[in-house]
């Protein structure tokens, strides 16, 4: 019964259905776009240089990939809340929240793996690179355009990643009907309220879309593999 | 012209104090180069100035490829001198090039890019036509055969106007007549005044490309001698030896 209606929900293209949809793609489409933009260099960065206390940022880096959700909620509201650092901005509460939580929790998957690709990448380059003498911003750019096809992967990982989790946005966005409600708060919330139609039917777009990026990342590899090298 | 020799790096104090003369693009003096207690490079004077190829002979492990990286400066004696003619830009051909992850013209282009060259399409063609690759500009470099891929790194090195061009092995791996295609381009650099450093493995392409060659063993110039002489007189008993086929090690 719930699943027929679920289905119907879904396949009638319901408003309320359709909007939180879109919200939920806005919001975890621009953190990881964020995290992209600080991410990418960061990773780059650290490839490339050499500095003191490298090994312990690449460790912090990597164990940030498994930053569990509820802390990036915390420490973003922490921040946020009208007694912290950014409380003047009067984000909390908003999708710009949301955003702002997610890309915490994306930053460091696209950085750590990003740092990973460009090194490799940069151990098979640098001889040719230092001999038509590339500067230092030309390297960082070309191994970031050369490892274009591996980065837009991470960055559909990313994605996954933001559009599945629940703890950092229901914190930080309060889960505000119309406004700051996404898929899985949905979920969580419609469940916990026994209905389970509408659970289903976010459930079903929200298996669809995880499942469409995956594809979308597969494709994306399999390409590139064939045409780009 | 002392003024305008340009010490690149000097491995003792003597820096300077007998500076090369007009005719001189690289000079060595009682050149070491070490890596990890290994020495690659063992007490090597060598003077190597314009004209024809330079070709370096010589067992693997002799010091080819180091002779020219310290060439190229991507390696620094750990003792004696060494100096370029200062202004004079310098291309390297590596034995197994890297291409970039982008088209042949991409490749070429980059290379004039980072020499702060123009990259015009007019440039990029008439260097791709050079190696005889204009029909395969828009290919992914990747995609290019073993010898395409030689010549597209050929290309690639010339978009710097090099006045001296690093050529490792550029043959190493192909069949007679790609390298024959190499050869022929290696020929027409020359003759434009572009100053061809090559190591080779393969004596017939010594004998057929060199002006001048420099027999290195164990780290250590054997023996260096005009083209003709060397084949037909070898001095020294490495270099008859090796002439012979015998394996000089």
């Amino acid at each position: 019964m719930e699943a027929s209606g679920a289905l119907g929900l879904v396949l009638g293209v319901d408003p309320a259905l359709l909007s939180i949809v879109r919200l939920s793609l806005v919001v975890s489409a621009s953190a990881t776009l964020l995290a992209a933009l600080l991410g990418f260099p960061l990773g780059a960065l650290v490839a490339l240089s050499r500095f003191p206390g490298r090994s312990l940022v690449i460790v912090v880096l990597n164990g940030l990939m498994g930053l569990p959700p509820v802390l990036a909620g915390l420490a973003i509201y922490m921040l946020l809340s009208r007694s912290g650092p950014l409380g003047s901005l009067g984000i909390l509460f908003t999708p710009r929240a949301m955003v702002v939580a997610q890309a915490l929790l994306v930053l460091p998957i696209i950085a750590a793996l990003a740092r990973q690709v460009v090194e490799d990448l940069w151990s098979e380059y640098r001889d040719e690179l230092t001999a038509l003498e590339a500067g230092p911003l030309l390297r960082m750019t070309t191994l970031l355009w050369d490892a274009r096809f591996s980065l837009l992967t991470m960055l559909l990982a990313g994605f996954g990643r933001a559009a599945a989790e629940v703890g950092a946005v229901m914190m930080v966005g309060g889960n505000i009907d119309g406004f700051t409600r996404v898929m899985t708060t949905s979920i969580a919330l419609e469940t916990s309220k026994g209905n389970l139609e509408l659970a289903i039917g976010l459930g079903i777009v929200l298996l669809a879309v995880i499942v469409l990026v995956n594809a979308l990342a597969w494709s994306i590899g399999r390409w590139a593999g064939q045409h780009a090298g | 012209m002392l003024d305008r020799a340009r010490d690149v790096r000097t491995g003792d104090s003597a820096a300077g104090a007998a500076a090369p003369g007009a005719e001189r693009l690289l000079w060595l003096r009682d050149v070491r180069v070490e890596r990890g207690g290994t020495r690659l490079l063992d007490g090597v004077s060598l003077e190597i100035g314009p004209g024809r190829p330079t070709v370096v002979v010589g067992p693997n492990g002799a010091g080819k490829t180091t002779l020219l990286k310290l060439g190229m400066g991507l390696l620094q004696p750990s003792a004696g001198q060494f100096v370029r003619t200062p202004g004079m830009r310098a291309s390297y051909v590596f034995q197994k090039p890297v291409m970039l992850r982008r088209s042949a013209a991409a490749n070429v282009a980059f290379a004039r890019n980072a020499a702060g060259l123009g990259a015009g399409p007019d440039a990029i063609e008439r260097l791709l036509a050079l190696v005889g690759l204009a029909h395969l500009g828009a290919r992914p470099a990747r995609r290019l055969s073993g010898g395409e891929q030689q010549r597209l790194a050929i290309a690639r090195a010339l978009a710097r106007e090099p006045a001296l061009l690093f050529l490792d092995e550029p043959t190493a791996s192909l069949d007679p007549a790609a390298t024959k295609m190499i050869e022929d381009i290696v020929a027409s650099i020359a003759l434009r005044g572009v100053k061809v450093v090559m190591a080779t493995h393969d004596l017939g392409q010594a004998r057929r490309l060199a002006g001048d060659v420099i027999l290195l063993a164990g780290g250590r110039v054997a023996e260096h001698a005009g083209g003709e002489s060397f084949f037909a007189a070898p001095a020294s008993e490495a270099a008859r030896a090796f002439l012979r086929g015998d394996l000089v090690l």
